[in-house]
Parts: structure tokens; C-alpha cells; sequence
């Protein structure tokens, strides 16, 4: 039987590839040499698979549309106001939060690796790691922002943050219309990553 | 360092690709990142050495290869270097007898290390050169060492809107691991000073820049006036 007639679950059958068995066997020598420890390793894929992701930037943002006091704070030190609602750690030592307007619309890459802000984002999406995304943020943001269906009226002033040192960004997003008088918590629903990293508005 | 990591403004990648949402599109690059943040905390490499490991990779090799095969060339790279793993044993997938014993992070130091992250906010050594509203030009150097400041800035006048205060220099902590305080500042590029006239309108870009690589407009325009100074007679050489 062809491999590609199996059913997906015994896909793993197939050959390793050759990175697959360069990883692999990296791994158990890494394990034999107590280099790492299993459960560590465990441990870190857990942690941002399934505890650490959008849905904490979604409560910063929708805490944000709700408290005035709340967003000035943010506004001024996001560290310390992100840190207030149990986000904080590697990745987001140092926040500054960007605030959308009608006139100003803000998005975030890493031109150089792929810099983002864990606490509240998780890790990075494919695209936003990838050469294209990288590469024309910084010269071609009207386009891009096409790309994702984002079409901006051409006085929209887009600002692109290019995160160069262990300073991290977060986009406040304008809150959608038709929202008056949500919880917090359903309009934390309404917010994407997307929106957060800037490619998107609600 | 000016190598194929450094992409922003380089044209030829095509559409951004959005279908690509997942981090881990394969089990073997969740392992490749799992490794990596495991092995850094063995203490022995920090951030800025790690992401100039990864810069090291071939430019052609760079390019081909994915995200995850990026960290990968670089965990390798740096765990030789280190002489935590042999090239042999990278090979053979057999430990060696000479092998050193460090201790590996356990789930609590995982934990621990997560949630305290690695600040770099330092305190202030000096006083900041520049002020909010200056023009800046960034350095046209051409380091071979690692770096923060992206090629498409490089030459480039824009104004400083922030100071982020003093952080640990990336080029110095990568070169030696030393944590020097450099002023960081966030400096406002308009379009058309990075990409020409015919830049499209209203789309600046705000680069987080270290205080070394920066230096005035006026201290700029006086160093360009030297370098084409009128040739004096006795100058010539043909």
C-alpha cells in the first residue's frame, strides 16, 4: 500500500526525515548527558501550547476599552499595568502598549528574529517568524495590511514598530462598534491576535 | 552583523503566506524549541549570543531553511562552542567519556525562570547624549559582530521620541557576555528618509536603537563634509 493511501494516524510509521532524526537523536543525547530533563522539556511545550497565549492579551485589551484608569496606566507603564492583571516573564520584561485611533493605526514585527511578546501573545505565528512578513512590514505596511483585509483610508497614519531591543509591543485596538455595554469578559471574546500584533481591526 | 537574518525593506519573498498559523507545524520543531530554552538556562550562553548563532547560519542555508531549523542550526552551534556536546557526539549520537556534567533546569527552575524572564533594564552609568526631538543618524558601520541595529536604518536620520532608559547592550553582551548599560532609545524614521521620495505616505517606522549607534545630525553632516573634502595638491598620487 502506497504511504500516502494510509489514514493519517499511521503517518507516523512513515521514515523519520532527516531532521526529524536529527532532532531526535539530539534529543537523547541532550537526556543521556542530563543536559535536559525530560519533564522540563515537557514542561516549556505545555506551557505555551496550551497557558500562555492570546487570551491574555484579549483580557489586557478588553480591561483597557472598560477602565479609564486602567488604559491610562497601561498607556503610560505597560509593565507594570500587564504585570497587575498576572502577566509577566520571559519575553515581556519591558511592554509598551500602543493605542489605535481613528487617525493612527500601529503594527509590530521583528525584522531581525522574531521578537514578540510572550506573556500576552504566546509564541508567534508562522507568518509573523516568516522572510515575507519580516522583510515588508517595514517598507510596504499599506500593503501587507491589503493582504490580511486590512484596507485603511490613505490619511490613516500606520506606524510600524520594529522590535529591535528586549523592548516589547502590544497593540490596543480600537474597540468595535456595536460593543456598548458588553461585559468585559465577551468583549475580551471580540478581540484576535491578530489585532494585538496590528494586521487586523475589529 | 550584516547577514541574511537581517530582512527588513529586502524584496523577492512573495505575499505573506496568513494560512500559516500554528507555532509548531511539526512535533520535531516543539522539541527544537523545548531544547533550546532548556539548554539556555544551563547559564552558559545568553539571548543576544544565542541569536547571534543563529545569524551565523550560511546566507543560502539561512534562507531555505525554516524558523525552527534556524534554532536548531544555532542550538547545535552553540552547544560546541561551549563544549557542552561534541561535534563527534553531534554526529554519532554517542556520549563520549569526556563529557562535562552540568545540571540540567529542572520543571520548578523551568517555572521559575519563565515567570521572572531576563530583564535588561540596567542602572543609568552616564548621561543620555540625546533627548527627545533630536535627529539622529545611525552609524553606516558594517560590524561583523552582532548587532541591533538593522541594515535599513543604517545611515538614516530620524528623531527620537522615547528613552527607554539604560538597557544591556546587545553587541557588547554578545561579544563578550558582559552586561554594559547603553541608553536605549526609540527613534522615529519617516518613510522617506529610509526608502526615497517616492516612499509611500504616512507610514514611519519606530526602531528601539542603542545609544553607540547613534550619533547627531550635525556630528553627522561634519563627519560627511570631511570625507569629501577638496583634495590638497600634495594628495595626489597619479
Amino acid at each position: 500500500m502506497h504511504l500516502s493511501n494510509l489514514p493519517p494516524e499511521h503517518h507516523h510509521h512513515a521514515p523519520l526525515s532527516d531532521i526529524e532524526s536529527r532532532v531526535k537523536k539530539l534529543e537523547a543525547l541532550l537526556i543521556e548527558k542530563k543536559l535536559v530533563d525530560p519533564a522540563s522539556l515537557d514542561k516549556l511545550v505545555d506551557t505555551y501550547e496550551h497557558k500562555v497565549g492570546p487570551k491574555n492579551g484579549a483580557k489586557v485589551v478588553a480591561r483597557a476599552w472598560t477602565d479609564p484608569a486602567f488604559k491610562q496606566a497601561l498607556l503610560e507603564d505597560a509593565t507594570t499595568a500587564i504585570a497587575s492583571l498576572g502577566f509577566a516573564g520571559r519575553q515581556g520584561e519591558h511592554m509598551v502598549c500602543v493605542e489605535n485611533t481613528p487617525a493612527v493605526h500601529n503594527m509590530v514585527v521583528c525584522t531581525l528574529c522574531s521578537c514578540y511578546p510572550w506573556p500576552v501573545l504566546g509564541l508567534p505565528p508562522a507568518w509573523y517568524k516568516a522572510s515575507s512578513y519580516r522583510a515588508r512590514a517595514v517598507s510596504q505596511p499599506r500593503d501587507v495590511l491589503q493582504e490580511f483585509g486590512v484596507g485603511l483610508a490613505d490619511d490613516v497614519e500606520i506606524r510600524v514598530w520594529d522590535s529591535t531591543a528586549e523592548i516589547r509591543y502590544l497593540v490596543l485596538p480600537m474597540r468595535p462598534e456595536g460593543s456598548d455595554g458588553l461585559s468585559e469578559e465577551l468583549l475580551a471574546q471580540r478581540v484576535t491576535r491578530d489585532s494585538m500584533i496590528g494586521v487586523d481591526v475589529l | 552583523m550584516n547577514g541574511a537574518h537581517d530582512l527588513g525593506g529586502k524584496h523577492g519573498f512573495g505575499t505573506i503566506d496568513s494560512s500559516q498559523q500554528e507555532n509548531f507545524k511539526h512535533t520535531w520543531e516543539e522539541k527544537v524549541f523545548s531544547l533550546t530554552l532548556a539548554c539556555g538556562m544551563l547559564g552558559r550562553w545568553n539571548l543576544d549570543q544565542s541569536r547571534f548563532a543563529r545569524e551565523r547560519a550560511e546566507p543560502a542555508e539561512y534562507l531555505a531553511g525554516s524558523y525552527y531549523e534556524h534554532w536548531l542550526h544555532g542550538l547545535e552551534t552553540l552547544l560546541v562552542e561551549n563544549g557542552l556536546v561534541s561535534d563527534e557526539e553531534l554526529q554519532s549520537g554517542i556520549v563520549d567519556s569526556r563529557s562535562v556534567v552540568v545540571e540540567a533546569a529542572s520543571p520548578e527552575r523551568i517555572d521559575e525562570v519563565l515567570s521572572s524572564g531576563g530583564p535588561t533594564l540596567m542602572e543609568e552609568v552616564a548621561p543620555a547624549r540625546f533627548s527627545i526631538g533630536d535627529k539622529v543618524v545611525v552609524n553606516a558601520d558594517n560590524q561583523q559582530q552582532h548587532t541591533r541595529a538593522p541594515a535599513y536604518v543604517k545611515g538614516k536620520v530620524g528623531e527620537v521620541v522615547s528613552h527607554h532608559g539604560s538597557h544591556i547592550y546587545a553587541d557588547e553582551h554578545a561579544l563578550s557576555g558582559n552586561k554594559s548599560a547603553a541608553h536605549l532609545y526609540g527613534v522615529r524614521f519617516e518613510p522617506q528618509s529610509l526608502w526615497g521620495e517616492s516612499a509611500a505616505e504616512r507610514c514611519p517606522v519606530y526602531v528601539d536603537l542603542f545609544e553607540p549607534y547613534l550619533q547627531s545630525l550635525q556630528q553627522h553632516i561634519a563627519a560627511l563634509e570631511l570625507l569629501v573634502r577638496p583634495v590638497e595638491a600634495g594628495d595626489h598620487h597619479g
